[in-house]
């Protein structure tokens, strides 16, 4: 169990280009899982691939349980990673695939067996031993990977969107058996992904990245709550949050947090689980005019764009459970509103958040 | 590049260059060799103490000139061409239906018969020769091109149909049916939906089977004795020896010309070919 | 204009599918498998050059060469040469192709350069061989000389001493080959996803672990294209040997084709160059099955 820490980490590809990474500094807590979370292009998998020793930075510096890890090969850093393929050793069989790292290291033979069969296990795939890879299923794949990223006792796991290769059935109980693994080996653990819901349901805290940079580091709650910029904002969320801009400011908030009045002024019929907390403190009123519906059985979406005031015209979403019942013909104006500690504001230039205002006064 | 330690890294690079270095030069060198004797004097060239890697006497068209102004070379590349032209053409007529039938019409056993036919791919020209002389001169084709004209479509048609098996597999289905729907038959869907996409195919198998017949020996030895009827790949090594001496100077610069423009064009379509040997598995 | 056929209908299609095909599967027949029948038919009958005479003579063919001495080196040789020939093509297409791998600056033009033996006209490549190794003027005898580790006087005889003459035969084999083998690894070494050596090196593999315990035996199935296209390339060919040494010395270099060409064509006995032809088969047939367990391999995977 170790901290994985980079300093001023950078990666230029090419002369002149931006980089692919450029100049990230975190650090992880000990046995923690933390998520790299960003596009495609953002970097993740590139900063993943330096911590592993398969990419040498440009500057910058690495550490691993204290000690700089620059100049060491994959093999002298004690890591272990699970590629997005699982990269299993096609002419080997599971067993000699789990052995695999044991040999390599030249760990006697006899101890093979006890250390694989440990792992595996741990896994539960012990009656899988003698199969070859492409006999096993997806899911099941992925356990012989685990198992062989294990069976080292590594101080840090690497995982690369190990998830994306499986069908959308087979993620969620995918996603499962790697979260009760981790939960039984507490071992520092960092997967990179471009899936904002694996993101907030399996990380302790999230990197949010784009463009080779870290927008920001938190915890599911603080990433989704208060996002640092409207990267953040946007990439987190789904549908994402309603961005309008005005002069140098831009006001964010979520489809969820845009309610019917009534709602919030406590005159409709509320269910149970929205009355204590969204209808805390002033809300700001907001006329939405409807473009069209949808019914998606446990929530309604409205779509729509804002009526009068200064955000005139601009397109917004809002989110609702279904069960409150009301009807959204397009074309017609309601009266909608938000709590006004759930406007964010951004500065236009930078993205970044701002104090700036209060926010009922932007909307005046 | 995964990070390795800093004095194994010199090293390999060493190593690496060196590999290449040498391989590069043993396998190229013949020709590079070919290239120095075209255009050195005799006198130079049959000097045993002269040392061989420098043109000690100015270099000489002699050699190049005397290939393509008393020798038949001229008339053995023209007749290379043309045999290989119209070899080209019988193989795509014969091949490119055959192959989307096999793959496309007939299911299973249209993809059993396509392996047969790879397999005849393998039975030697050293097998048939003798049997196919007799054939050829019972046909009265003895000493004329078009004995091999009739003979060589045998060599590329099998291969040619694999290519082109797994060219039009890889086409989607969807396009042919698409146009159906709008009309077309099934032969008029291959006609003209399938083959114009297919250009980069059919132009492999036109290459391949025009490189194949240049570079064709025992046939060309076996059914044609005069010289004047020869092909490229007999008539330099056989005729440009008068008795028992060899032209080499010219005889250099006869593989030079020959072999060069065979070679940049077998290259660009490399990546074909490998797709055909290694039964598509690989791209 | 006849009515479009449904996408599925088999009816049309069966037909369609045999006539199209039918010409490439006519053209094999007659010029392939009936002159194959007709080498088998040769072998057993006593067909010259220049006779119409034709009668069946039973195993006479066949006797008489396996007496010959000429026919005993030729069967010999093509085997020799065809092995020796494989392994060194093997490993140092091997070792070629590990280093083309990455890409580099000039690799097009290097792999063009690498690529001429295998492009070339064989019968061109092999004469350009033999003015490099003519007995007196040969540049190899001439850097050897210059290096004092031969005496001007005592050149090797490249083409003419038999040990030697077999060494070079194999030599312009190998030269041919290794490009055509070298570019199928290639292939295949780039078919093989790059995560796999990624892993290796994470679980502790150094260069050669990786090499011999994970990129060779993933490769196999390519390895053995290349092997078995290989066989057959040196197995059959009679050109190299026809211009190199047209048998010579005293047969030392022969081989089961150029013996063939020799008989048949040359020495007008038909049969009995069928008949040694003939013994091409089982290695053919060896072969053939190689490939096709290859091929069935390719498709379960």
């Amino acid at each position: 169990m170790a901290i994985v820490e980079t300093r001023h980490l950078t990666k230029v590809f090419k002369q002149g280009e931006l980089g692919a990474v450029n100049d990230v500094s975190l650090a992880t807590e000990e046995g923690e899982f933390l998520v790299f979370l960003g596009p495609s292009g953002s970097g993740k998998t590139t900063l993943l691939r330096m911590i592993a020793g398969l990419e040498t930075p440009t500057s910058g510096e690495i550490r691993i349980g204290g000690r700089v890890v620059n100049d060491l090969t994959p093999r002298e850093r004690r890591i272990a990673m699970v590629f997005q393929s699982y990269a299993l050793y096609p002419h080997l069989t599971v067993y000699k695939n789990i052995a695999f790292p044991l040999k390599a290291q030249g760990i006697p033979r006899a101890e093979h067996r006890k250390k694989v069969e440990w792992a595996a296990g741990l896994l539960g795939i012990g009656r899988l031993l003698d199969r070859k890879p492409r006999e096993l299923s997806g899911g099941e794949r992925q356990r012989v990977a685990l198992a062989r990223a294990i069976v080292r006792e590594p101080e840090v796991f690497l995982l690369d969107e190990p998830l994306s290769n499986l069908d959308a059935k087979l993620r969620a109980s995918a996603r499962e058996e790697l979260e009760r693994f981790h939960e039984s080996v507490r071992t520092t653990t960092i997967y990179v992904t471009h899936d904002q819901v694996e993101a907030m349901a399996m990380g302790d805290r999230i990197v949010v990245m784009n463009f080779g940079e870290v927008r920001q580091i938190g915890t599911p709650a603080e990433v989704y709550d208060e996002p640092a910029d409207t990267f953040v904002a946007t990439f987190l969320g789904s549908p994402p949050m309603n961005l309008v801009e005005r002069d140098d400011l831009i006001v964010g908030f979520r489809p969820e947090h845009f309610f019917p009045v009534a709602v919030l002024a406590g005159r409709a019929a509320v269910p149970e689980h929205l009355r204590a907390h969204d209808r805390e403190g002033p809300y700001v009123p907001i006329g939405l005019r409807v473009t069209h519906e949808e019914y998606l059985g446990s929530e309604r979406v409205v779509y729509g764009a804002l009526d009068g005031g200064p955000f005139d015209g601009k397109k917004v979403i809002s989110r609702m459970p279904s069960t409150l019942v009301a009807r959204y013909e397009p074309g017609t104006v309601h009266a909608f509103a938000v709590t006004e500690r759930h406007l964010k504001l951004y500065d236009r230039a930078t993205g970044k958040r701002t104090a700036g205002r209060p926010p009922r006064e932007v909307w005046r | 590049m995964s990070v390795r330690a800093p004095g194994r890294r010199v090293a390999g690079r060493l190593l690496h260059v060196g590999v290449l270095v040498f391989f590069t030069g043993a396998l190229a060198f013949p020709f590079f060799w070919m290239l120095i004797a075209a255009f050195k004097q005799n006198i130079d060239l049959y000097t045993v103490e002269n040392n061989p890697f420098k043109f000690n006497l100015p270099p000489t068209f002699e050699h190049v000139r005397f290939l393509f102004t008393q020798t038949r070379f001229l008339r053995w590349l023209g007749n290379t061409a043309l045999v290989g032209g119209i070899v080209v053409a019988i193989t795509l007529l014969v091949a490119v239906p055959a192959a989307y039938s096999l793959a496309r019409l007939t299911g299973r056993w249209g993809e059993r018969l396509g392996i047969a036919i790879f397999l005849t791919y393998l039975i030697p020209p050293t097998l048939l020769f003798i049997p196919l002389s007799r054939v050829v001169g019972l046909l009265g084709l003895q000493d004329s091109i078009f004995s091999l004209v009739l003979v060589y479509p045998s060599m590329t048609i099998p291969f040619s149909i694999w290519l082109l098996m797994g060219f039009f597999k890889s086409i989607p289905r969807e396009l042919e049916d698409a146009a159906m729907v709008d009309g077309l038959t099934r032969f008029g869907a291959f006609l003209r939906m399938v083959v114009p996409i297919s250009v980069s195919g059919i132009l492999t198998v036109v290459i391949f089977s025009f490189t194949l017949v240049t570079q064709e020996f025992v046939y060309a030895l076996t059914f044609i004795s005069p010289e004047a009827n020869q092909m490229i790949g007999v008539g330099v090594p056989i005729f440009l020896v008068r008795g028992d001496v060899y032209y080499w100077g010219s005889l250099m610069a006869a593989c030079l010309v020959a072999s060069l423009p065979i070679g940049i064009l077998y290259n660009l379509f490399l990546d074909r070919f490998i797709a055909g040997f290694t039964f598509g598995s690989v791209k | 204009m006849r009515p479009a056929a449904a996408p599925g209908d088999p009816g049309q299609g069966r037909f369609l599918g045999v006539a199209m095909f039918a010409p490439a599967v006519l053209y094999i027949l007659l010029l392939i498998a009936v002159p194959f029948g007709l080498a088998v038919l040769y072998a057993f009958s006593d067909a010259r050059i220049g006779s119409t005479s034709f009668h069946l003579v039973g195993l006479e063919n066949f006797r008489s060469i396996l007496q010959s001495p000429s026919f005993r080196k030729a069967l010999r040789n093509s085997i020799v040469f065809t092995l020796v020939a494989q392994a060194i093509v093997i490993v140092c297409s091997n070792i070629l192709s590990i280093a083309l791998e990455k890409p580099f600056r000039g690799r097009g033009f290097v792999r063009f350069l690498i690529l001429l033996p295998w492009v070339a006209p064989v019968s061109l490549g092999t004469i350009g061989w033999k003015w490099i190794l003519d007995s007196i003027y040969s540049v190899i005898t001439w850097v050897l000389v210059a290096l004092h580790l031969v005496k001007p006087f005592n050149t090797p005889m490249w083409l003419g001493e038999p040990h030697l003459a077999m060494a070079s035969v194999i030599l312009v084999h190998c030269w041919r080959l290794i490009p055509f083998s070298t570019v199928i690894m290639l292939a295949g070494r780039s078919a093989i996803s790059k995560e796999i050596p990624e892993a290796a090196a994470i679980d502790g593999a150094g260069f050669w672990r990786t090499t011999f315990q994970i990129n060779l035996p993933m490769m196999t199935p390519i390895l053995s294209v290349a092997v078995l296209f290989g066989i057959i390339f040196t197995f059959t060919d009679m050109t190299v040997v026809y211009i190199l040494t047209a048998g010579g010395p005293y047969d030392s270099t022969q081989t089961l084709p150029s013996l063939a060409f020799a008989t048949g064509i040359a020495g007008s006995d038909l049969a009995a160059g069928a008949a040694i032809s003939l013994f091409l088969v089982p290695v053919l047939v060896l072969v053939a099955y190689g490939m096709l367990r290859l091929a069935h391999r390719a498709e379960v995977v």
